[in-house]
């Protein structure tokens, strides 16, 4: 069994009397790429802003390479190795491509205020403009890096939201429905793109998704959940099989021509 | 090509903005020589440097941070006290706090020193402040400072802290602007300071504001304005962030107290009003809310207008043997608020917008060529 990530043990998020997320447990071993789907309003989202630190889980515990991270900040568990993007795009409007990239390596400034502002971490802004760089070369976002930020393409603006996660030098990358919004081709480009920079970035991949051709072709596992339940879990042969994910993405009811 | 970004580089704009700066302080210094000290140009100058000063520092809050403070007037109020408390000279405080038999601090600090204490105690002021209000969001925070700058302007005038702060009685007789001016022996001024001085002071602290929001402490604070819960997922941390924006702000507000009150020559807690606060917000919004440049350029516009441009409207003018109508003492405040309305409703942007003068210049080189290509 190769080395643990993520283990989820036990979360349930109540909201007032909803239960958005209910008793889930997963894990994620390094080196994987994990889907979660299920239906909108399923709890997704805010099983993702458990393990990124939005939300304090009502019970439940969040492991991280074997440290418990439940109830840290967003900020915290970032700096842990954990990046993400959102489901409606979350770009800084008023930065360029470049300096959106650039941004999200400050976390791993060794500056404070002063030696930021009189210029004594120039070294240190050096290798960061370098990595940004270099990293902007690698997803192909180099040519508009004077752009601003809302001026891209829809495309381009998700690849930017990956391309500025990988910037915080994540261990464990969150996607949060990458594909929404893109053409079947788009969709497919993206795919190969996720599978290269998990290759290339040494990353572990947890994605929600709507698109079942990506994430049926490029996850090793999925999780299925329903009202906050998980309901399924496995291959994605063997989900796409599981009577109860037909059930719940088909809907059975008493109505005739439902299959 | 590959070296390119890893420096930022300094472009032409950059030194071509430096150097209208710097033309524009030799402007000031030669001017100073040769025109009466008395013209209204300098008074604009002086107070135009302490109003941008502040404007600037409301900038780094409301424009680059996105912290919506309206405690402006109160940080500027410590700075000015503290500046006047450590400088009045000592033969002086007998007359200064004659209700408080000289009052309880008698030593005296350099000008410098105090007006940098001043700027640290505001910060520190700001910090204590902070630690509640900045958990608030947008209209509440601005709520929570405004009461933060009353209850500052009230707690100075306190009787019981009169030793200190004089009561509701003024400070006064503290090294003004015009100490900046060098005598001769016979007390005759040799060469004039009194306005450049103050600009200088003004300079330098924007210079280092700007130096912080190009740093990478300023696209971390551009980034919580841009999209908070982005910036917290990308690592940042929101509460020391914002403090610490808060904290600077307040810092060069309280400078700009102390310069306030060198240019004023007396301090009263009652005159750091809300009236304060919103005119310095009006020169923020004027100029551009994230613009540098902006609110210098809209500081120096707005005093100028507001103490020396629109003077004329408040006397009866005689044109011929013809009366001009509608003029007379409070008119002007009638035209310079239709021309601030005019300036929110058809320019909502500000003067700049967010640009700064090296993208002004950017623009226009990058205009030339066009133009150059064209005729070619």
């Amino acid at each position: 069994m190769s080395e643990n990530v993520l283990h989820i043990d036990h979360l349930t998020m109540r909201f007032g009397g909803v239960v958005a997320v209910n008793d889930l447990s997963m894990d994620i071993n390094k080196g994987e790429i994990v889907a979660l789907i299920g239906p909108n309003g399923a709890g997704k989202t805010t099983a993702f802003n458990m393990i990124t630190g939005v939300y304090t889980p009502t019970e439940g515990k969040v492991m991280l390479n074997g440290q418990d991270v439940t109830g840290k900040r967003p900020d915290e568990i970032t700096k842990l190795g954990v990046a993400r993007t959102f489901q409606n795009i979350r770009l800084f409007s008023s930065m360029t491509v470049f300096d959106n990239v650039l941004t999200a390596r400050h976390l791993r400034r060794t500056s404070n205020f002063l030696t930021a502002t009189f210029r004594l971490n120039a070294v240190e802004e050096r290798k960061m403009r370098a990595d940004t760089e270099a990293l902007l070369r690698e997803v192909d976002l180099f040519d508009l890096k004077d752009e601003m930020a809302i001026s891209l393409p829809y495309g381009k603006q998700r690849l930017l939201e990956i391309a500025r996660a990988l910037s915080t030098q994540p261990k464990l990358l969150l996607l949060d429905e990458p594909a929404a919004g893109m053409n079947p081709q788009e969709t497919e480009e993206l795919g190969a793109f996720i599978k290269q920079i998990k290759d290339k970035f040494n990353l572990t991949v947890f994605l929600i998704e709507h698109h079942m051709n990506l994430v049926m072709g490029i996850s090793d596992r999925i999780y299925v959940i329903d009202f906050g339940k998980q309901i399924a879990q496995g291959t994605p042969a063997e989900v796409q099989n599981n009577p109860a994910v037909i059930a719940a993405y088909l809907g059975v009811d008493e109505e005739e021509g439902v299959q | 090509m590959s070296n390119s970004l890893t420096k930022k580089k300094i472009d032409s704009a950059t030194i071509i903005s430096a150097v209208i700066v710097l033309c524009l302080y030799v402007a000031v210094f030669i001017a100073e020589q040769f025109i009466p000290a008395t013209s209204m140009l300098f008074t604009v100058l002086k107070k135009g440097a302490t109003y941008a000063l502040v404007a600037v520092s409301m900038n780094l809050c409301n424009g680059f941070t996105g912290i919506f403070s309206l405690g402006q007037a109160g940080f500027m109020l410590i700075g000015a006290y503290v500046y006047g408390i450590f400088t009045i000279p000592l033969a002086a405080r007998m007359d200064v706090y004659q209700y408080y038999n000289g009052g309880l601090v008698q030593f005296v600090l350099p000008w410098f020193i105090a007006m940098i204490l001043g700027g640290l105690a505001a910060a520190f002021f700001a910090f204590l402040i902070g630690l509640p209000v900045l958990r608030l969001k947008s209209d509440y925070l601005a709520i929570a400072t405004l009461g933060f700058a009353e209850i500052i302007r009230a707690l100075f005038q306190w009787d019981k802290l009169g030793p200190v702060t004089n009561g509701s009685n003024m400070l006064r007789l503290f090294p003004t602007f015009n100490d900046f001016n060098v005598r001769g022996a016979e007390g005759q001024v040799t060469v004039y300071l009194s306005t450049l001085v103050p600009l200088l002071i003004a300079g330098v602290c924007i210079g280092v504001i700007i130096l912080l929001i190009n740093s990478t402490f300023g696209r971390a604070l551009k980034a919580i304005r841009d999209d908070e819960i982005a910036a917290e997922a990308m690592g940042i941390r929101l509460a020391s962030h914002k403090r610490l924006a808060f904290c600077i702000s307040s810092f060069f507000a309280g400078v700009g107290g102390a310069m306030l009150a060198m240019y004023q020559t007396t301090v009263q807690a009652k005159s750091f009003t809300t009236a304060m606060t919103y005119e310095i917000l009006l020169i923020v919004v004027i100029g551009g809310i994230g613009s540098v440049t902006g609110s210098c350029i809209s500081s120096f516009l707005f005093v100028a207008a507001s103490e020396w441009w629109l003077r004329f409207l408040d006397q009866k003018q005689m044109i011929g043997n013809f009366e001009v109508p509608l003029l007379r003492n409070g008119f002007r405040l009638v035209v310079f608020s239709i021309i601030i309305m005019i300036v929110v409703l058809f320019f909502r942007q500000g003067i700049m917008g967010t640009k700064e003068l090296p993208d002004l210049i950017r623009n226009w080189q990058r205009k030339g060529k066009g133009k150059e290509a064209t005729s070619k």
